[in-house]
């Protein structure tokens, strides 16, 4: 009885020590930041400083090798007014990124529904579907340009030589000379290595859908056309707003599959914004335009960001 | 089953479901079929790539050049091509170790790294803690293709202490950008699933902050080191951008730049070389996905599924 009336009593408390004063400050875990830190560090250091940097370098006239001064948004001018290939290489990447999306999302779900539905063979079925995404970019892309390499394509060969299509006299086509196709080509290639991601997320989503849901629709007399449309695409909804934010950021900053497949070319008609500001920055040394055609990225990257997110944060709100 | 359906008060369809019932297993089989050759041209694109590189590798000079031969098949089987990498160029005695190196140790790093950073994030509480949430999901959306040039500036800075630039340890110091940001933010999720009380109880048992984590909390989130591990060591090996900023060097290399820059020369192309390398390059990534497919597969689907 004695103890509790004085613990009631305030006066009576000791004063707070410097830990618990911190404790209540910061949060009862102070130690956490001394877990963070290494991360904190090594971000801070490798990425938000870069960062700065790229922001500063783009609003400087930088070269390689010499000191840089300030020039304001000349460099952002320039790019803007005189360069005529920014346009085209906005034009490419808005392009590479809704196609090769559109197509992935398409395709990626009919044979996610394909694959929901096999039962022998699942292992190898999904195993090998995967293998794109997770092999050597640059490197399978090299397969790919023997396979449109204008001399040794296979599908010019196939045209040449098989039967109906030697009949009809198409080709040899220039896949990655004439600017159309080489485009095309690019985005193909893109949708090629990105389709696995989409196809194996949507199964992981489909996997998760409750059986009794169907089991009711069924029920209720539901056709297979109906339960897709009311309850399998409704339900995969934040599913498939997670897969595109993440392949429309790494589509949008592509550089592997363009530079590897055309270098941009042919003459800078298939120029992604990596590849293009590898072109100034590295390739003519003129750091300050590589930096802003690179930043030109980020107003992009964050307007697809926040769109996405806010859909699927009304996605959860509906389920909820 | 169909006496289930008998007692539903909807007879019209009990009568239905039955009559669809008797001549299912034709059907059902038929579908089933249909289905798997559905998936075929599915599973032919996407190993197309791959059965071309070993097919053209595997023939012989005079063959490839032969337009009129199929493309398609080989009629003379000759390992001339990968003697040839062996014997005349840096692919196994300089590339593929470099990129065993900078893979090891950029994961060791990053995996260590972001697991310390990603168990505060998860489960501590301090002021801030949020805040680096958000940071972390913002480093990791930001891409590569947008700090290669300022990065060249702090790897030479770097140089100028300790000799980093033209070596691999450029890429070592590198590679975690964008290595911890996605370790943090695989692993958050996995800490989140397990259960605070096992920690609480390692605290009654007289646990420091440190050995709860190490002996209770580690073990239980090994599936999710694992894949960490596992996706760390993918995305350095096929790593291509900073490789090619920042190293000219062939001897100092890692696969995918060495196969571009230094297998292509002039105007005349060397397939049967050429695709030898890109198959060998994908060989080991291909084998050590087949053996953790699962891993792999959690990986991919954590961020989405949830």
């Amino acid at each position: 009885m004695v103890a509790v009336t004085n613990i009631g009593r305030a006066e009576a408390r000791p004063p707070l020590s410097v830990r618990s004063r911190l404790r209540r400050s910061v949060g009862p875990d102070i130690d956490g930041y001394g877990f963070i830190l290494p991360s904190a560090i090594i971000m801070v250091s490798l990425v938000v400083y870069p960062f700065g940097l790229a922001v500063w370098y783009s609003l400087s006239d930088a070269f390689i090798g010499q000191p840089a001064s300030f020039i304001g948004l000349d460099n952002f001018i320039y790019i803007l007014t005189v360069d005529d290939i920014f346009p085209k290489v906005l034009r490419n990447t808005l392009l590479f990124a809704v196609i090769s999306v559109a197509c992935k999302v398409f395709f990626g779900l009919i044979c996610a529904l394909l694959l929901q539905r096999i039962t022998t063979f699942k292992r190898f079925f999904r195993g090998a579907m995967l293998i794109p995404f997770v092999a050597p970019t640059a490197l399978t892309t090299l397969g790919w340009w023997l396979i449109l390499d204008p001399t040794y394509s296979h599908i010019n060969w196939i045209l040449k030589h098989v039967w109906p299509f030697s009949e009809m006299g198409l080709g040899p086509y220039q896949f990655l000379a004439d600017p159309t196709l080489a485009l095309s080509s690019v985005i193909f290639v893109n949708f090629w290595r990105g389709l696995p991601f989409f196809v194996i997320t949507i199964l992981a989503g489909l996997v998760s859908i409750p059986d009794h849901l169907y089991e009711a629709a069924e029920i209720d007399g539901a056709s297979t056309w109906d339960k897709f449309w009311k309850i399998t695409l409704p339900l995969l909804r934040p599913v498939l707003a997670v897969v595109i934010l993440f392949s429309t950021i790494f589509t949008l900053a592509d550089f592997n599959i363009v530079f590897v497949l055309t270098r941009g070319g042919p003459m800078n008609e298939t120029h992604l914004f990596a590849t293009y500001s590898y072109t100034y920055g590295i390739l003519n040394h003129d750091i300050g335009l590589g930096a802003a055609v690179s930043l030109f990225l980020f107003p992009i990257l964050a307007f697809t960001v926040i769109f996405l997110l806010r859909l699927i944060r009304r996605d959860t709100a509906y389920e909820l | 089953m169909s006496s289930d359906t008998a007692t539903m008060p909807a007879m019209a369809k009990s009568e239905r479901t039955s009559l669809a019932l008797n001549r299912t297993p034709m059907w059902r089989q038929r579908k089933k079929l249909a289905n798997y050759l559905a998936l075929l041209p599915y599973i032919a694109f996407a190993l197309f790539p791959f059965y071309i590189m070993v097919i053209t590798s595997l023939k012989s000079n005079q063959e490839i050049n032969n337009l009129s031969k199929s493309p398609f098949w080989a009629t003379g089987i000759t390992t001339d091509h990968y003697v040839y990498l062996a014997q005349n160029t840096g692919f196994f005695d300089h590339w593929l170790l470099n990129t065993v190196i900078v893979a090891t140790v950029s994961t060791v790093i990053s995996v260590s790294v972001g697991t310390l950073g990603a168990y505060a994030l998860a489960r501590l509480r301090f002021r801030g803690v949020e805040m680096f949430g958000v940071a972390v999901f913002i480093t990791y959306l930001v891409p590569q293709s947008l700090l290669f040039i300022p990065l060249i500036n702090v790897v030479n800075a770097v140089d100028s202490v300790v000799p980093i630039r033209d070596t691999y340890w450029s890429l070592i110091l590198t590679y975690p950008t964008f290595l911890i940001p996605f370790v943090m933010w695989l692993l958050m999720g996995y800490f989140r699933t397990i259960p605070v009380e096992v920690e609480e109880c390692a605290y009654l048992d007289g646990c420091s902050r440190l050995s709860a984590l190490f002996r209770v909390v580690l073990p239980m989130a090994m599936p999710g080191i694992i894949c960490a591990v596992l996706f760390s060591y993918t995305l350095s090996w096929n790593e291509f951008l900073y490789s090619l900023v920042f190293i000219q060097d062939q001897a100092a290399k890692t696969l995918s730049v060495g196969v571009f820059t230094e297998l292509i020369r002039g105007d005349i192309y060397y397939w049967g070389s050429l695709m030898a390398a890109c198959f060998t390059g994908a060989i080991p990534i291909v084998v050590l996905y087949s053996f953790f497919m699962d891993y792999y597969v959690s990986g991919l689907t954590s961020g989405a599924i949830k």
